[in-house]
């Protein structure tokens, strides 16, 4: 029998390997969303603790890793929410930031900054497909919503970022 | 409109944001998490099979209070034994 059937079937024993089987796929879809390592540890746990509590729910024959991203994208949107428009949360690392010069350094700040101001449902589309080149199909399952609503929030994203960066004098 | 259709002309500022903020697509955990999942559910309740706690842990103790109560009824007035079952 399947972990997830075992698990749904209500085999407490069943969590753990369930646990350790997607821990790091989980943890490598949030940290992608949430740029800080810290923080995709808490929300992989809580992500894990979500699905414990939906297990008299669960279809124990359904795809769990999809469950799972798509709780792991709401929990991940939920930290944007809470933590919106700290920049420290979308830094790069120090080791990059000393091989630039002061100028392009003040434009890359710039630029978070201004990444940093969209809202977090429009962010997270811009980020899984500008940077982290995601296909619009799989954002579309990660979120639950449809093709068309990704390509609707994206160009939402793509046009409120272009206004942040010429507000700030930079040309997108 | 196609996917690619859609993305035409995003290609400068989709440069400048990987610039600034690059791909964490290689960011891959660094230890098990399970230590921290078990420490969640200590925490809360409803994790008390992790805990290797008993599961009647969590009966509030007022109800055990209650049932008690209703033991030390049963044996000082034993009379009402067929009254409660009467009643059940």
């Amino acid at each position: 029998m399947d972990v997830l059937a075992r698990f749904a079937a209500g085999d407490m024993e069943a969590f753990e390997p369930l646990f350790r089987q997607h821990q790091r796929e989980v943890y490598g879809w949030i940290v992608r969303i949430v740029r800080e390592p810290a923080a995709a540890e808490e929300l992989t746990v809580e992500a894990f603790w979500r699905l414990y509590q939906s297990r008299a729910s669960l279809n124990p024959y359904g795809n769990c890793g999809a469950w799972l991203r798509r709780v792991a994208t709401n929990v991940a949107i939920d930290h944007l929410r809470r933590t919106r428009r700290t920049e420290p949360l979308l830094a790069e690392p120090a080791d990059r930031r000393q091989a630039d010069c002061v100028a392009q350094q003040e434009m890359k700040a710039t630029i978070r900054q201004a990444f940093g101001e969209l809202p977090p449902r429009l962010r997270v589309v811009a980020q899984l497909r500008l940077i982290e080149d995601e296909s619009y199909l799989g954002i579309a399952e990660s979120l639950g919503i449809s093709l068309s609503a990704v390509k609707l929030r994206m160009f939402r994203a793509v046009r409120l970022l272009r206004k942040n960066l010429e507000r700030r004098g930079v040309k997108p | 409109m196609t996917t690619n259709e859609h993305d035409e002309g995003n290609g400068d500022l989709r440069e400048k944001l990987r610039s600034a903020l690059p791909p964490m697509r290689d960011a891959d955990l660094q230890r098990d998490l399970w230590p921290l999942m078990r420490q969640r559910f200590e925490e809360r309740p409803g994790g008390a099979f992790l805990s290797g706690g008993p599961r009647f842990s969590r009966v509030p103790w007022f109800d055990w209070a209650l049932l008690g109560l209703a033991g030390a009824a049963l044996v000082f007035f034993p009379a009402l034994i067929p009254t409660l079952l009467y009643h059940l």
